[in-house]
């Protein structure tokens, strides 16, 4: 649909007076502008040497977070699985040992392929447990495609590293959902 | 005649070529950090200690890369090109001063004056200048300033070169503009120089800085022919914000497109020792040269005499260079009708005005400060022309712009329903 005259806001160019029309002054303050750039403060992160802070929601490498006893709180209920747009994560559930009273099922194998995930954070949004986050670990290397593909033990090692170094906290939202949502009272 | 020492000559110019090869390597790198600087960021620094290995890093990186010639350029002139951009460049330096100099003695008068005297006191004054110590290649050159704007317009043959021989659009449209704006800016360039000319008497390079020590340094006499100087100067070197020929923008790279590994710098190299050229030309000209309100003769051991006079004009110099980095990230580029507007429409009338102001202060020998009161009073008045008949800025569409009727509601386009 053609753009109607009454919505057409002409701008005509400011008129030009004789501080302008000279010309040099303006220059001159443009160079006084770049020139208090030139000595002012510089933004450039060094980033080898120098870390970035990230964004405390900033979406990293995964982890799955262990509780108080240092197990890992999954309950293996594959709402991440089902959640996950790129299909990246592929867990095997078993029932859970002997002495765990508060769950059914644990994760026998809990896998992240690394490469294939394209951390939008989803896994994050379904867990009912709290046990998958997002940490801010952001240089992920490796030097084949097996090193990309975390286990279990990878992705609770990433939890212990970033809990130790204070970067992450875990972010538990316990209360803030349904009851639903709640871990199951321990017995 | 001055009879050249072979042997001091060569060292000298060994010297010269050895102080301004580095100074253009680090040239590039004061580029680079003044434009990361203005834009708030750090710079190379990865290379040595702030990254002052950077230029050599650069330099080996041109020898080794390969040099590709596409198939379809004309070879000879395509690699003739950006030696021919260099080697003029480096021409130039010839008759430049960049230390303490001596002007050439006057010519001897022969009228009632035996033969054999004559011959002697030419033998004296001359024995006597060769002597002196002079921090110029081609000393006592009678034409130096023209030879150095000779040069200088010679220096778009490797440009029109490089961009013909390419046979590529982009290159050819960026070696005319570059043709097109020289033409412009040879004018008030010259222009602006022969009101020093009339003053100083000679056209020595030498001769003009005598003549500033002697009675005040240029600038502060025709601080506008400084100014149009200055900006000609900047258009000559293809520097921003006249760099049209090589606008990455809109031409790709202009004449250097096709041009890459060393070739490309040579076209680099030329580029900037040309920026030495003249920044050191505006300290000479307009700046006093190596002179500094008499300071510099309270040095009165020769050597360190020399060394003060070359530290004032290389200090001078490198301000200018400084200059030209600083207003590079501070100016945005003309458009093309603007850049040729600038020069014939403002800068060519009041390069003229100005000189009628110098040849009338010349002629009623008035006081020199009558003509910094004219080029003020010019500048000004130039300001007040725009804004009395002016036409602003050149902006406007250039066709009637018409508005589309736009359709009674319903009838329109692509409604769909009721």
């Amino acid at each position: 649909m053609p753009i109607a005259d009454k919505d057409v806001t002409w701008v005509d160019s400011p008129k030009l007076g004789l501080f302008e029309q000279l010309y040099l002054p303006l220059i001159i303050g443009g160079l006084t502008t770049t020139l208090s750039h030139m000595v002012g403060k510089k933004r450039t992160e060094s980033y080898p040497e120098q870390e970035p802070t990230m964004p405390a929601n900033y979406r990293g490498v995964h982890r799955l977070n262990r509780d108080e006893n240092g197990r890992t709180k999954c309950v293996a209920c594959y709402m991440c699985a089902t959640a996950c747009p790129a299909h990246c994560i592929d867990i095997v559930a078993a029932p859970a040992p002997e002495g765990w009273k508060d769950r059914e099922k644990y994760p026998e194998t809990f896998v992240i392929d690394e490469l294939r995930c394209i951390y939008c954070g989803m896994c994050e949004e379904a867990c009912p447990v709290d046990a998958i986050e997002l940490t801010t670990l952001y240089d992920l290397t490796g030097l084949s495609r097996e090193q990309m593909i975390f286990d279990k033990e990878k992705l609770l090692s990433v939890f212990d590293q970033t809990t130790k170094a204070g970067t992450d906290p875990v972010r538990t939202r316990a209360g803030d959902l349904g009851p639903a949502s709640e871990a199951p009272p321990r017995t | 005649m001055i009879a050249f020492d072979w042997l001091t000559l060569l060292i000298v110019i060994a010297g010269v070529i050895a102080v301004v090869m580095p100074t253009v390597g680090y040239l590039t790198l004061a580029e680079r950090k003044v434009s990361a600087w203005v834009q708030d960021r750090l710079g190379p620094n990865r290379v040595g200690p702030f990254g002052l290995l950077q230029p050599l890093a650069d330099g080996g990186k041109f020898f080794l890369k390969e040099a590709p010639i596409p198939r379809h350029v004309d070879k000879i002139f395509f690699l003739l090109a950006p030696a021919v951009s260099m080697a003029i460049a480096l021409v130039a330096l010839a008759v430049v001063p960049w230390g303490g100099t001596q002007p050439p003695p006057d010519p001897v008068a022969t009228q009632g004056v035996e033969p054999a005297a004559v011959v002697q006191q030419y033998a004296d004054t001359q024995g006597g200048y060769a002597k002196s110590f002079n921090g110029v290649i081609v000393p006592g050159l009678d034409v130096g300033v023209l030879v150095v704007f000779a040069l200088g317009s010679l220096a778009v043959y490797g440009v029109i070169l490089g961009g013909w021989s390419s046979d590529n659009k982009y290159s050819l449209l960026g070696s005319l503009r570059s043709s097109a704006q020289i033409i412009s800016y040879e004018i008030p360039l010259g222009m602006s120089v022969v009101g020093v000319l009339l003053f100083s008497g000679t056209l020595n390079l030498e001769g003009i800085i005598q003549w500033q020590k002697q009675h005040g340094w240029f600038v502060l006499f025709q601080p506008l022919a400084f100014l149009l100087f200055m900006v000609s100067v900047y258009a000559e070197c293809n520097r921003l914000p006249f760099d049209l020929p090589e606008a990455e923008q809109e031409l790709v790279g202009g004449y250097l497109t096709e041009y890459g590994s060393l070739n490309f710098g040579m076209f680099m190299l030329g580029e900037y020792t040309h920026m030495i050229t003249t920044s050191l030309l505006m300290t000479v000209v307009f700046w006093g040269g190596w002179s500094l309100f008499g300071l510099e003769d309270r040095v009165t051991d020769p050597i360190w005499g020399a060394v003060v006079k070359c530290l004032i004009l290389v200090t001078k110099t490198g301000f200018f260079l400084f200059l030209y980095l600083l207003v590079r990230w501070t100016i945005p580029r003309f458009r093309f009708d603007q850049l040729m507007g600038l020069a014939w429409k403002v800068m060519i009338p009041l390069s003229l005005l100005h000189l009628l102001a110098v040849m009338l202060v010349r002629q009623y020998s008035l006081s020199n400060w009558v003509l910094t009161a004219i080029s003020v009073g010019l500048f000004l008045a130039a300001g007040v022309y725009a804004v009395a008949f002016g036409t602003g800025p050149n902006n406007a569409p250039r066709r009637r712009v018409i508005s589309s009727p736009s359709p009674p509601v319903g009838e329109g386009l692509g409604v769909r329903g009721s």
